[in-house]
């Protein structure tokens, strides 16, 4: 478990500045190459060609709000993989079976009744809301030929030689520094050696070193400075001592390897899912729960692999993949056929936030009652690619909040009676929570 | 310069030829030392393949890998569903309204379950549920968590598969009915309709079978009598509620008395309300719950209380019966029998004397007077076994009459007086199947050991008084691989389909219209069936027989404790600690001998050095059965004559080590009544008990307990009989209450919790010190450690005797003191207030943490671990205590507890705390606390502080009765309320500003949250 300190040590400030130095040097040359990266991606969306009469971007509109739920360019979902769609079937055939698939298939039409067994015999829903223009602007988007994913790749790499580069640039300049001081020094013991050589050959006297104490001796005799300096070394390690254990079992940015790599930053983040859509127990619990795998199937059934952009320079869109594919295995969900296998794993998460036995926290209390938001105690979670816990929640923590913060009554039945009794006693006309007895060591200690 | 001084080195250097001296010369020490002793065999030693080095490398490895794991936090994992159930939210408990009934115990509950688990059991408060938990019920859920529970079915003693086993006993069946011998199926006491219907079915399958019920502890006399009378076997569900005269001739109604669970309404008619409260008079042998509530209680022989019987039945009915009443009690029988003939329909009169005469007595009495609480309708269906067919049972078995023996629910290897006999001659059964939850006496000694889910894994319906209808629903997924009897019935009749759906299409013909899924809900439908067809029989023969019985001697009565009962539990670590309410011993049964016959025998009790109670040993002969070494209790208010002896102990097989205590009282149950004839000696040696109360009276201190009497309550002010402390101030005489010496804080905000005790409604039942068990994760300690006081209880119910007759009479004693010596002398006579009187009034008073506002406990921690609330209570937090035990020190209560060991995963505790399946039981609400932290009651802050939550959440304001503690949640009479008094309109603050309330040591001017209410008896 990763252990820091939760108050500012020196050594650490040091440490800081040297970093914000480096980090400074470095951000100047990586922002420079940064830009290459961007102008490929549009490229990919203007470079399709006019395949049928339809208009592709207007296909593209129609197909995310009405067949995405179901079908994907590139993969079968619910239903199949919709690329060169138009290949296969007749552009009549296929207004037909949109606008009322079922009545296809009653037909007897064999490739209807055929398409209908291959897909689970899950029936597709009507569209005959849905123009033959329309649907001629959707197959126009699924006819757009496959964009090449390999221009985006190549920019990152460039980065990274551009800061090794300027990496090694500094070291030899530092190093040709270093070489041009040790020059100079031992120039000076050259110079003075021959100085001395001259001196004696010119049979001047050269004043004998007098002899003096050694400085250590000098200090060891000196009782006032030994006092003075082992005060102030027992002082400081006093300091350094109380600092280190006021640290243990602190585990503020403990941020530990998930079994499945699950990025807040995507769900919560780029995706704007709300943090009780899937930590719906903080609701109504004491427990913020972590979802059960049912939750996560409720969207990857039909997400099963992260769109090129979701792919960042650290973890590529195949890794995401990958980490959906073992939400797949966990769940026993057979991406081939669209059927739960029923063999599960349970994931073993590694719990993050852990408060000690002693200490009752209850998640409705603050996210139901007080209306508190999750990032107020977890951070900027959206931000987080990895979990971690970002407060220390230590009690001191806990008690500076319940001292700030006040307590959220307007609307509450319940708190009117001790609203109007309190605010007239404290004279306030807002509590906070500690005014309501939020610092009472039983509310969170039995 | 040598000096020629000679120094002595013991005085036995005066003596030249002393063998010492000689010793001392050539060796350090006189003896040799026993090191070879010490250090254990000396050729293991050197044969031992550890050398110096090795030992070395051990220590110094296993501190380096100490030290390096320290330095690592723990990593936690956290595995959620693959997918969650739709009502399981993690943190949020559930509940589940069930029934249980075990063949002993009943009641209509409610199971606390979380995340799956059941952790506690609470009191079903729907209209219609009748019977509340009691303190074996409410610790019935940690019987689930038994690790020594049967946990696969066995053929002759191996694991076996169910399909093995249904085959074996098929096949055992098949070949009974081919030899022509019998195919019976023993069971408890089933009152469920849908597994008689299953047994109707067997028996018409398989011609020849038959059905015997069996109740460990009978109450064959009372059904026998009923039947005559009524042509139905079942008992009368009294309601003592509709009462105001209960004569009580030996029925312990209050314990466990035809069942018990007679309290809720007794207690009702207890509470003085416009003058007017019941008058209770009991007669008996033992001291039992309902001898101590009584407002009169005449101790007597069951010789005696037979003759009692009869003179009651002759002055209410009139008739000419003469009795052999002993004259010392005519007076009392007659009070009792004048005054229950004048309160007419008001009176009812009871009676536990186990013979079918005295039972026939019972029912004339009360149809004689038309009772109001004695009624036909809806009686109770909980005792069905009857002692006759029990009897030509065993005497077939032994005869080798019975071919296939089925038993479910029953152990009577262990509680047959005869049970070693049964035990051999069940090897002329061939095929012997035993249902059981545990490998208990009966289950390791026949064919097939069939494990049975706990009430809390199965499906099942009760109907526990005729015409209800109660619903026994699954909580939890079986733990082990067991199987219902019920379904081995269906298989054994062809019946492919589940229990589950025979039950529910079963169930439609007695829920009275409504709904499986509403019945399932409600866990009950309180249906009632019509009053019997009133009946008679030849009660003057009756009487006249009755008369005729004859006195026997030394008189032994035998009693189930509220602790253990009938024995089935005897594995269950919070039973065996509780204490008994009347002798406040626990892990212990013990013969209770009167003062009188004590001394006669030359039996002591007393209380050695360490504070812990010794008792002699007994050694008891019944008809040539001999049971030896049985621990003495003298026991106030034991009759002369008489002395009593508890079921449930000595219990040996599927027992952990420590609950193997007591000894088994069944095997002097000789032809299944509970009074014999016995005859007593002392035997050798001290037995050491673990007993929480040393003291036995109140020493005259009448404001620990207040009593008076109705008539004084009705007439005189509140000041004569709950008077209010004074203390000098300024030289003037002050109330207590008005002087302090602490500012006080404004506590007219928010809630302010009290808990409201009434004394004259608290039975002493112990429902509660369980509940408080199991809600407040509260460790057990073990028998040795109760006996160095270091009990856990939280909440401990403190008996007191009254040293003279009354308690009146103790106070009036002490104030008539006069000077040190003499008989009117203080010296003295404290001296002999320590004795409780021969036959004493008895008090119940539960004391928890009063949560003083002004709390001695709080100004004394040198770490400010303990505080205080505004809501009132005395906050302790644990993580915070140093265990310096100041606190415990300056609490004038004594209720607080230190954790003087670590009690969890702990193998020197070996409770359910310490194996995974009985951890499973706490409540992860509540820590579990640690060595060296002080604990105490906390009003069960976790459970306000939910009610508060859940309030805010859905927006609105708490009702009266919202608020609850484990202990109040779980009193059955009322006796306990809680809640808060700021709330003008709740019970409590009403409760507050009553004539009857006082705080316990009110003079100490600490100022409590838990109030008490002055007992008022009806005498």
């Amino acid at each position: 478990m990763k252990k820091v300190g939760n108050h500012n040590s020196i050594s650490r400030i040091l440490l800081l500045s040297l970093a914000v130095m480096l980090t400074f040097s470095f951000t100047s040359n990586a922002q420079t190459a940064a830009p290459a990266a961007t102008p490929a991606a549009p490229a990919a969306a203007t470079a399709a060609p006019a395949a049928g009469a339809g208009d592709p971007v207007k296909g593209k509109e129609l197909f995310n709000t009405n067949c995405a739920a179901c079908h994907k360019l590139d993969a079968k979902s619910t239903g199949p993989a919709l690329r060169g769609v138009k290949e296969k079937h007749e552009m009549a055939w296929i207004y037909k079976w949109v606008h009322n698939s079922s009545e296809v298939i009653k037909s007897g039409d064999a490739t209807a009744v055929k398409l209908f067994a291959e897909n689970n015999k899950s029936v597709m829903t009507a569209f005959p809301q849905l123009s033959e223009g329309d649907i001629d602007n959707i197959i126009a988007y699924t006819s757009t030929p496959k964009a090449e994913p390999a221009v985006g790749a190549a920019p990152p790499g460039t980065v990274t030689a551009a800061s090794e580069g300027s990496e090694i640039s500094n070291n030899v300049v530092l190093g040709a520094l270093a070489v041009v001081m040790l020059l100079l020094v031992v120039m000076l013991f050259m110079v003075n050696s021959v100085l001395t050589k001259v001196a004696k050959a010119n049979g001047i006297e050269v004043a004998p070193k007098e002899k003096r104490t050694p400085i250590w001796k000098a200090f060891a005799q000196n009782q006032f400075l030994v006092l003075v300096t082992s005060i102030f070394l027992l002082l400081a390690s006093g300091y350094f001592v109380y600092g280190y254990l006021m640290q243990i079992g602190v585990d503020q940015n403990y941020e530990p390897i998930q079994p499945i790599h699950y990025s807040h930053r995507i769900h919560a983040g780029s995706n704007g899912i709300n943090c009780k859509y899937c930590h719906s127990a903080a609701r109504v619990s004491k427990n913020a729960g972590i979802p059960s795998l049912n939750v996560c199937m409720n969207c990857h059934k039909n997400i099963s692999e992260v769109s090129d952009t979701t792919a960042t320079p650290d973890h590529s869109k195949a890794f995401y993949d990958g980490e959906i594919a073992k939400l797949y295995t966990a769940v026993g969900w057979d991406k081939a056929t669209q059927k739960y296998t029923g063999k599960t794993q349970p994931v073993k998460w590694v719990r993050i936030h852990n408060l000690p036995d002693f200490v009752y926290f209850n998640h409705s209390q603050h996210v139901s009652v007080a209306g508190v938001e999750c990032q107020t105690c977890h951070g900027p979670v959206q931000e987080f690619e990895v979990m971690k816990q970002f407060f220390p929640l230590t009690m001191g923590w806990c008690i500076d909040c319940h001292r700030k913060t006040d307590v959220k009554m307007e609307g509450n039945e319940y708190y009117a009676k001790i609203h109007a009794e309190l605010s007239k006693k404290y004279g306030v006309d807002k509590l906070t929570a500690a005014q309501m007895g939020g610092l009472e060591c039983g509310k969170c200690h039995y | 310069m040598s000096s020629n001084k000679k120094y002595w080195k013991s005085v036995e250097e005066l003596n030249e030829n002393s063998s010492i001296v000689e010793a001392l010369r050539n060796n350090e020490f006189v003896e040799e030392i026993p090191t070879d002793e010490f250090l254990g065999n000396k050729d293991s030693l050197s044969n031992s393949s550890t050398t110096r080095r090795d030992f070395l490398k051990y220590v110094g490895f296993s501190t380096a890998a100490a030290t390096l794991a320290a330095c690592e936090g723990p990593v936690h994992k956290s595995i959620p569903y693959v997918v969650q159930p739709e009502q399981i939210i993690p943190g949020v408990a559930d509940f589940y309204a069930t029934s249980v009934f075990d063949g002993f115990d009943f009641a209509n509950i409610l199971v606390k379950t979380r995340e799956g688990r059941p952790i506690k059991i609470e009191n079903n408060t729907i209209a219609g549920a009748k019977f509340a938990a009691n303190a074996r019920v409410h610790a019935s859920v940690l019987s689930m968590y038994d690790s020594m529970r049967l946990k696969e079915p066995k053929i002759a003693g191996k694991p076996a598969s169910w399909s093995d086993v249904d085959a074996k006993i098929k096949a055992g069946i098949a070949d009974a009915k081919a030899s022509g011998k019998q195919i019976v199926l023993l069971t408890n006491t089933l009152a469920s309709p849908s597994t008689e219907k299953l047994i109707a079915e067997f028996i018409a399958k398989n011609p020849g079978s038959k059905h015997v019920v069996y109740d460990a502890v009978s109450s064959s006399e009372a059904l026998d009598a009923f039947e005559a009378v009524y042509g139905e076997r079942a008992l009368v569900d009294y309601d003592f509620g509709k009462a105001s005269l209960i004569v009580s001739v030996g029925a312990d109604f209050l314990g466990d008395w035809q069942g018990g669970s007679y309290d809720t309404g007794y207690a009702q008619g207890r509470i003085p309300r416009n003058g007017k409260m019941s008058r209770h008079f009991q007669f008996e042998s033992n001291m039992t719950l309902s001898g101590a509530a009584a407002d009169k209680r005449v101790a007597m022989t069951v010789f005696n209380q037979k003759q009692a019987l009869v003179k009651i039945y002759g002055i209410i009915t009139g008739a000419a019966v003469s009795s052999n009443l002993d004259k010392a009690f005519d007076a009392d029988v007659t009070k009792a029998a004048q005054q229950l003939k004048a309160a007419g329909s008001k009176g009812v009169l009871v009676s536990g004397i186990q013979d079918k005469n005295a039972q026939l007595l019972v029912l004339a009495i009360n149809q004689a007077l038309q009772s109001e609480a004695f009624s036909t309708a809806g009686t109770r269906q909980i005792r069905k076994g009857s002692n006759q067919q029990v009897a030509q049972l065993i005497a077939d078995v032994q005869a080798g009459k019975v071919g296939t023996l089925i038993m479910s629910g029953v152990n009577p290897v262990y509680t047959l007086p005869n049970g070693e006999a049964f035990k051999s001659a069940l090897k002329n059964v061939k095929t012997s199947v035993a249902f059981s939850l545990k490998e208990d006496e009966t289950a390791s000694v026949v064919t097939v050991a069939a494990a049975v889910p706990h009430y809390l894994e199965s499906w099942n319906d009760l109907s526990l008084t005729k015409g209800a209808y109660a619903l026994t629903q699954p909580t939890i997924r079986p733990l082990f691989n067991t199987k219902q009897f019920q379904e081995g019935l269906m298989s054994w009749n062809g019946d492919a389909g589940t229990y589950y759906d025979y039950l529910k299409a079963n169930s439609a013909s007695y829920t009275g219209g409504l709904s499986w899924n509403k019945v399932l809900h409600d866990g009950l439908y309180a249906g009632a069936s019509a009053p019997a067809a009133g009946g008679s029989a030849d009660y003057s023969a009756a009487a006249n027989a009755l008369a005729g019985s004859k006195s026997t001697g030394l008189e032994l009565v035998l009693y189930t404790k509220v602790g253990l009962g009938d024995g089935q539990q005897a594995n269950n670590p919070w039973l065996q600690e509780f204490p008994d309410p009347i002798t406040r011993v626990s892990w212990d049964n013990y013969v209770t001998v009167s003062k009188f016959d004590a001394d006669k025998l030359g039996m002591t009790n007393e209380i050695v050095a360490n504070g812990g109670l010794n008792g002699s040993y007994a050694n008891l002969v019944v008809d040539g059965v001999k049971l030896d070494n049985v621990p003495v209790i003298v026991q106030p208010g034991q009759a002369k004559g008489t002395v009593g002896l508890s079921f449930g102990y000595g219990r040996k097989a599927a027992l952990k080590e420590e609950m193997k205590v007591g000894v088994n009282a069944y095997a002097l149950y000789k032809g299944f009544n509970d009074v014999q004839t016995v005859s007593i000696t002392k035997a050798g040696g001290e037995h050491e008990f673990a007993c929480v109360q040393g003291q036995k009276t109140l020493m005259g201190r009448g404001d620990i307990i207040k009593e008076t009497t109705l008539e004084i309550f009705n007439t005189k002010d509140a000041k004569v009989w709950n008077p209010q402390p004074m203390v000098s101030l300024d030289h003037a005489e002050v109330e207590a209450t008005k002087v302090d010496l602490w500012e006080s804080f404004d506590r007219s905000v928010g809630h302010h919790f009290n808990l409201s005790i009434d004394l004259n409604a608290c039975t002493g039942c112990g429902a509660c010190v369980i509940a408080c068990h199991a809600e407040n994760n509260v460790p057990v300690v073990g028998k040795s450690e109760v006996r160095r006081s270091r009990d856990m209880h939280w909440l401990r119910i403190d008996r007191y005797y009254s040293s003279e007759e009354t308690f009146a009479k103790d106070n009036e004693k002490k104030e008539n003191f006069n000077g040190l010596f003499g008989d009117k002398g203080s010296l003295g006579g404290f001296g002999q207030m320590e004795h409780a009187s021969d036959n004493p009034q008895v008090a119940f008073q539960p004391v928890m943490c009063q949560h003083c506002n002004h709390a001695p406990c709080e100004t004394v921690c040198p770490v400010a671990a303990t505080s205080h609330g505004r809501q009132g209570q005395n906050q302790m937090a644990y993580n915070r205590c140093v265990g310096t035990r100041y606190c415990a020190n300056n609490c004038p209560y004594k209720v607080r507890r230190f954790n003087w060991f670590l009690y969890n995963k702990n193998s020197e505790f070996d409770y359910h705390m310490n194996d995974d399946l009985g951890r499973m039981v706490l409540n992860p609400d509540v820590n579990v606390r640690s060595r060296g932290v002080m604990e105490k009651c906390s009003m069960c802050i976790q459970m306000t502080q939910l009610t508060i939550l859940t309030a805010k959440r859905e927006g609105r304001v708490i009702k009266d009765g919202e608020f609850q503690t484990a202990c109040s949640a779980a009193c059955s009479s009322g006796a306990m309320i809680f809640g808060d008094v700021n709330d003008k309109e709740s019970k409590v603050a009403e409760l507050l500003e009553d004539d009857r309330m006082y705080h316990l040591l009110e003079h100490v001017g600490t100022k409590p949250n838990v109030i008490y209410h002055v007992k008022v008896r009806n005498t």
